[in-house]
């Protein structure tokens, strides 16, 4: 047997036997990294198309979809064979997009026609396309899958559409270019960044009304460097992370208290982040510095930079 | 109650036409309506150095109209209905008149693309006391300094940002000696100036300053001329040109006696807005505006898209139509402006420049973005462009306020 082939396999069943891989969309390498991030190792990269940016996994943790932006098309990938096996038609550039909890639809941002497209997988079907407000970008399913939230960044707003009815029943208007939403695991809050005021709201889902707004400061980085992007909540609604673009940093806020208990130093332009399944580990993408950090949760810190291809964009974790 | 039962029927009758005139206007449907005016005057077409570029009549009004399909598209959520009215002044036409007439009293917020002197006429009217005008066609620094007024706010770069934006970028790429060559024009002049003041802010040298005579036809001689013109005794790391019309600065880049590059008016330029611009999501805003104006997006066209849009959303977060509560809004550190360049945008309280990065653009390649990282200020960035607080000689004295 050919050694080359011998040390690939090695590397498959060690990366088996640890039981977790992360992805990263390379937006400029058109290509997805695949990571064992136990043994900090770079596995390999796959070419999947042009510009891939949005990634999510299916809740059977078989396909990996991906939104290749200037290919028009989302594509589904095995997570095994790493081939691609099938894509479905999102639309005009699409570069975010959500997956509901059941994982049969898609919810994709179409920002330049200012729609949310809902796409039967199974059917590889539309099934409506929402008018929302101008530059949709961030997306999400409540877990209970009663909401789909969209942020729409030069309308400055949350739509909150009805997952049954697929109509948007409310508007919560945020602070300047909301990028990302997210809900608390029991859908109770919706997070949501706004890159260019330097701040997170917290909207109550029953009222549809902010209940409090964290302005993230940072000593020695000025207010217009610090530009929220990505954030995630863990399971037991400790704590939240929030990924602050050039500035360079996670915040890290009490989920309880909202208050922001430590900023934790990243790579350059930190976009998007992804719990590890156990929720012990933190990765974020980081755009210009082209790699990923670990962070370590039980002590805040970061534990690992890895160096993945360039412009790290989306991220998303198999267990 | 008793004039009331005197008033004739047909009286009546035209009250409650006015009353449901007057309701609708300010309550489309139930809705908040923001009136906005685009004041503007056809400017006369200066020759031209090359037909390579179409000459665009229209600058400015499209970005207006983009950026009101915008601000309604959040209005059907804020129940807040925009509407936008444009005036267009031909050459000879008179734009004070226009004003007093079909703009004072109707509108509190007009859009002005007009000249610099009669952009201050204006706001010096009355009728405009009771108005915020939008700059989007002068960067005149004696506007946002000695001539500035209270009642205006201004939405391009001024000449001393763009200066200063270039100055930073050779600043960084070490091309500290400079050669500046400066047209005839007033304007040319006044953006030699801000190149001096550059030069100065940033410890540059201005080895020589030479004016262009236009003494010859550059089309035909160019080749020759510029070889001589250029020939200096003090060697120089970058030529400067001032030529804000257009009408020779092309013809010096590849025909320098030494090999140097051009920056200024020509050659790497600093401007707000750039077809070769596409980070921080201003590929979205190329492609709309493409679609609905079938051409590039000019600096006159961002400068009213942001005008309108810094409207509707001061609009949008006072929940109001009204002139005090917007402009206190707009004025207010809350304000934050998306403008597609990686920051918000906001307005400095001393002179109401807004402040933004400058873009450092060749003909089809964007260079560099200023501020250039490493030039640091307390407060923003940003304000390392262009005249800061403790520079401005701008006094609120004349209208408003």
């Amino acid at each position: 047997m050919n050694k080359q082939i011998l040390s690939a396999i090695l590397l498959i069943l060690a990366a088996s036997a640890q039981a977790e891989t992360v992805f990263v969309t390379l937006e400029k390498d058109n290509a997805l990294a695949i990571v064992d991030p136990i043994a900090g190792e770079l596995i390999k990269t796959v070419e999947v198309g042009q510009r891939p940016r949005g990634i999510a996994i299916s809740p059977d943790n078989k396909v990996i979809y991906i939104a290749t932006s200037d290919d028009n098309i989302i594509k589904m990938i095995d997570t095994e064979t790493l081939k691609e096996i099938g894509t479905l038609p999102s639309g005009d550039d699409p570069e975010t997009f959500a997956l509901n909890p059941k994982g049969d639809t898609l919810y994709i941002s179409n920002e330049d026609d200012s729609r949310v497209t809902v796409m039967d997988i199974a059917k590889k079907k539309v099934i409506k396309q929402i008018q929302v407000g101008v530059e949709p970008e961030g997306i999400t399913v409540s877990p209970d899958s009663r909401w789909v939230v969209s942020a729409s960044e030069t309308t400055n707003m949350l739509h909150w559409i009805d997952a049954k009815t697929n109509i948007i029943v409310e508007n919560t208007l945020v602070d300047a270019r909301p990028r990302a939403v997210t809900f608390t695991s029991d859908s109770k809050f919706a997070w949501a960044t706004s890159e260019m005021a330097s701040s997170l709201s917290i909207v109550d889902a029953s009222t549809k009304q902010i209940v409090k707004r964290i302005t993230f400061e940072v000593q020695g980085v000025t207010k217009d460097k610090i530009q929220p992007v990505g954030v995630v909540i863990d399971k037991e609604n400790k704590r939240g992370y929030v990924a602050l673009g050039p500035a360079n940093r996670v915040a890290v806020i009490n989920a309880k208290t909202y208050e922001v208990e430590k900023y934790l130093l990243v790579g350059q332009r930190v976009w998007n982040l992804a719990f590890s399944p156990d929720q012990k580990r933190l990765y974020t993408t980081n755009g210009v510095s082209n790699d990923i950090s670990i962070i370590d949760l039980d002590n805040l810190t970061v534990t690992k930079s890895l160096g993945v291809g360039n412009y790290p964009w989306g991220v998303a974790v198999k267990p | 109650m008793r004039s009331i039962k005197m008033l004739p029927r047909l009286a009546w009758i035209i009250f409650i036409i006015f009353q449901l005139v007057a309701s609708n206007f300010l309550f489309a449907k139930g809705k908040q309506v923001i009136k906005i005016a685009y004041l503007t005057q056809t400017q006369k077409v200066r020759p031209v150095l090359s037909n390579l570029d179409p000459v665009i009549e229209n600058k400015g009004v499209l970005g207006a109209e983009l950026a009101i399909e915008d601000n309604n598209t959040t209005g059907e959520y804020t129940k807040q209905k925009f509407f936008l009215e444009k005036f267009i002044i031909p050459v000879d036409g008179n734009v004070v008149d226009t004003f007093n007439k079909q703009i004072a009293k109707k509108y509190a917020f007009v859009v002005t693309n007009l000249a610099s002197d009669v952009t201050n006429k204006v706001a010096d009217l009355d009728a405009a006391k009771a108005i915020l005008l939008f700059d989007v066609a002068t960067i005149d620094d004696a506007l946002r300094n000695q001539d500035c007024r209270a009642n205006v706010l201004h939405l391009l770069p001024s000449r001393a940002m763009r200066a200063d934006a270039l100055a930073q970028y050779m600043m960084k790429k070490r091309w500290t000696k400079w050669f500046l060559v400066v047209g005839n024009t007033e304007e040319d002049k006044l953006y030699a100036e801000a190149t001096k003041r550059a030069a100065k802010k940033f410890n540059m040298k201005i080895v020589q300053e030479k004016t262009w005579e236009h003494t010859f036809d550059a089309r035909r001689t160019a080749q020759s001329d510029v070889a001589v013109f250029t020939q200096l005794d003090e060697d120089y790391e970058v030529l400067v040109v001032a030529d804000e019309q257009g009408e020779f600065g092309e013809y010096l880049d590849y025909r320098t006696w030494i090999p140097r590059p051009v920056i200024g008016t020509q050659g790497l330029v600093a401007t707000s807005w750039h077809r070769a611009h596409e980070q921080w999501g201003a590929t979205q805003i190329q492609n709309r505006f493409k679609e609905k104006a079938g051409r590039w997006m000019e600096e006159q066209d961002y400068g009213a898209y942001l005008a309108v849009r810094a409207i509707g959303e001061a609009a949008t977060r006072a929940k109001s139509n009204e002139l005090k509560p917007i402009k206190d809004y707009l004025l207010s550190d809350q304000f934050a402006l998306q403008g597609y360049k990686g920051t918000s945008l906001s307005f400095r309280s001393w002179d109401h420049q807004l402040r933004q990065p400058v873009l450092l653009a060749a003909p089809r390649s964007l260079v560099a973005v200023a501020p250039i990282e490493g030039f640091l200020h307390p407060k923003t960035e940003l304000d390392t462009l262009g005249y800061d607080q403790p520079e401005t000689e701008c006094k609120w004295s004349k209208s408003g306020e």
